[in-house]
């Protein structure tokens, strides 16, 4: 139990400190790679609970995929380092008011939110009985997920549908003189479709067009 | 107290008695790497350094060693420094999981293949690290093409996992091997194993997908700056990486340590000398590959990914659902 709650106690340090480090430090590189630490210990802290599934999905969706758009974009981008941190320079200390307005109201959202926060009855139930009779976790998930919360979960991933649509319709544009490569064009082409053999007039050319 | 020195002290051996075979046999496939491919351009290869050049990797290891690390003025020192552990790292730890017999798992967690898919997306921030620490031109168009290069393919091979595990209906990687014992999944999804195995190229950078280091256009890609003692991990961890990939390879498709018919010249031979004949029988078509397949193009690279390999898995798990549910032979029921 020890040595359980020592390494709760480090990766919740971890989590916070790089959380802190996100927003603290001057280039938006390290940002990134604080907030994928960030992820990283959450994940650890998940699997310590025992919600295993849940942080190697929080792994592999937000660190293997997510996080790595986020670098993609702010490499790319060549965002210029902060000259000073928000914390110590007191120019841009007059959004800091409202910034810490925002964050009480979110703060006291989620206490709301989790406050009123009710399950199902036969859903804890089920989950009760799934712990005790030694069914992993993914299973349980999978029991819940695909019956009682299946039209949730496929509206959700319905928005995702529709968010990466849009996204691709945003960015689509078609650029003239653009050649491009068509496989099935290429394979499917015979030789008659390309070579032609004409009989040449001696000294008059031939006209291939026409 | 004692009881936790005795916990970590077996630990500690499991993980020596797992992590020393790994490392010597990523030297030795290097060697046998550079043997396949100077076998099949008629050269000789590595052959001076021990017994039929065996020794090769070890003298190239010392080389290294030996070398000065250079690291570049202008660069991050610490992402530097950070990035040929991270790749090493990364592809040591999936170790972990591969269960090389029944009895034989460093740690036999209910979600093993997540952990491995997990753990191999995360492989590419060592080379973004590397590449982005570097400051310099090569080394970052080599990372930012390997980002996206990875992120396409893991997608594939997460759908073709998925196949797999409709049939056996656990992440347990031992659960995967043990439900292969009459039939291995090669069989029933020979289409899905051919395009594991070119994701699986694409994913570690092998050729023909090796565009993040395709020495005609980017010097040397994310490796470029790199000298000495870390270009050495970039590489131990790339083919530390590919022997990975080699083992998940056998495990969800050639059955793991399970012998090919359980008769008797064949069950006797130890249960993880056949994982391990899968795993050289899998490296060495990786290393056929290179030798035999020219460099693709960007693009085709990309077309390939999302438009050809993406839409195959995703079709082949309806088709894998479909029979498995119609036949009621849906695991779980």
């Amino acid at each position: 139990m020890l040595a359980h709650s020592l390494f709760f106690y480090a990766f919740s340090f971890i989590a916070i400190f790089s959380a802190i480090m996100v927003t603290a430090s001057k280039n938006t590189v390290h940002s990134v790679f604080f907030l994928i630490l960030d992820f990283i210990s959450i994940s650890c802290l998940f699997i310590m609970i025992g919600a295993e599934f849940l942080g190697m999905i929080m792994l592999i969706v937000y660190v293997g995929a997510v996080a790595v758009l986020f670098l993609f974009v702010v490499m790319m981008l060549n965002v210029a380092q902060q000259k000073k941190q928000w914390f110590s320079s007191f120019g841009s200390s007059k959004h800091i008011p409202l910034g810490v307005l925002i964050s009480v109201i979110i703060f006291f959202e989620l206490i709301i939110v989790i406050g009123g926060w009710k399950y199902k009855p036969e859903v804890v139930s089920s989950i009760m009985e799934s712990q005790s009779i030694g069914v992993s976790n993914t299973h349980s998930i999978g029991n819940v997920l695909y019956t009682d919360y299946i039209h949730l979960f496929q509206l959700s991933g319905m928005i995702l549908l529709v968010a990466m649509i849009g996204a691709i319709v945003l960015t689509y544009r078609k650029r003239a003189g653009l050649k491009r490569q068509s496989y099935f064009s290429q394979i499917s082409r015979e030789r008659s479709d390309s070579v032609q053999l004409a009989d040449v007039p001696n000294k008059k050319g031939v006209d291939i067009d026409g | 107290m004692i009881e936790y020195l005795n916990i970590i002290f077996l630990e500690t051996y499991k993980i020596l008695f797992l992590l020393v075979p790994v490392l010597t046999a990523v030297a030795m496939i290097v060697w046998l790497d550079r043997r396949v491919w100077a076998f099949v351009q008629k050269r000789r290869g590595p052959n001076v350094v021990g017994p039929f050049g065996l020794l090769q990797s070890l003298a190239d290891a010392l080389k290294y060693l030996f070398k000065e690390i250079i690291i570049p003025a202008s660069s991050n020192k610490i992402i530097f420094i950070l990035a040929p552990v991270v790749t090493m790292t990364l592809a040591l730890i999936a170790w972990a999981v591969i269960p090389f017999n029944e009895n034989f798992v460093i740690a036999d967690i209910n979600v093993g293949i997540l952990y491995i898919f997990a753990v191999s997306s995360l492989g590419v921030y060592g080379i973004i690290m590397g590449g982005w620490a570097s400051n310099s031109k090569y080394p970052f168009l080599g990372a930012i093409r390997s980002a996206a290069q990875m992120v396409s393919y893991e997608v594939s091979i997460g759908v073709i996992i998925i196949n797999v595990l409709l049939c056996v209906g656990s992440l347990n990687l031992t659960d995967i091997v043990l439900a292969q014992e009459n039939l291995w999944f090669i069989i029933p999804l020979f289409p899905m194993f051919v395009i594991f195995f070119i994701s699986a190229l694409a994913e570690t950078n092998r050729p023909p997908f090796d565009l993040p280091e395709a020495e005609a256009e980017l010097v040397a890609g994310y490796q470029t700056e790199y000298s000495g003692m870390m270009y050495a991990m970039f590489w131990l961890g790339e083919y530390a990486n590919i022997l990975l990939m080699c083992a998940l390879g056998s495990i969800l498709f050639l059955g793991g340590w399970l012998p090919p018919i359980d008769t008797f010249p064949f069950n006797f031979v130890p249960d993880s000398l056949w994982l391990i004949f899968k795993m050289l029988f899998l490296f060495i078509l990786f290393a056929l590959v290179k030798a035999i397949v020219p460099r693709y193009r960007y693009d085709q690279l990309m077309k390939l990914g999302w438009k050809i390999f993406l839409p195959m898995s995703l079709v082949w798990v309806v088709i894998t659902a479909s029979y498995l549910f119609y036949f009621e032979l849906l695991p779980g029921n």
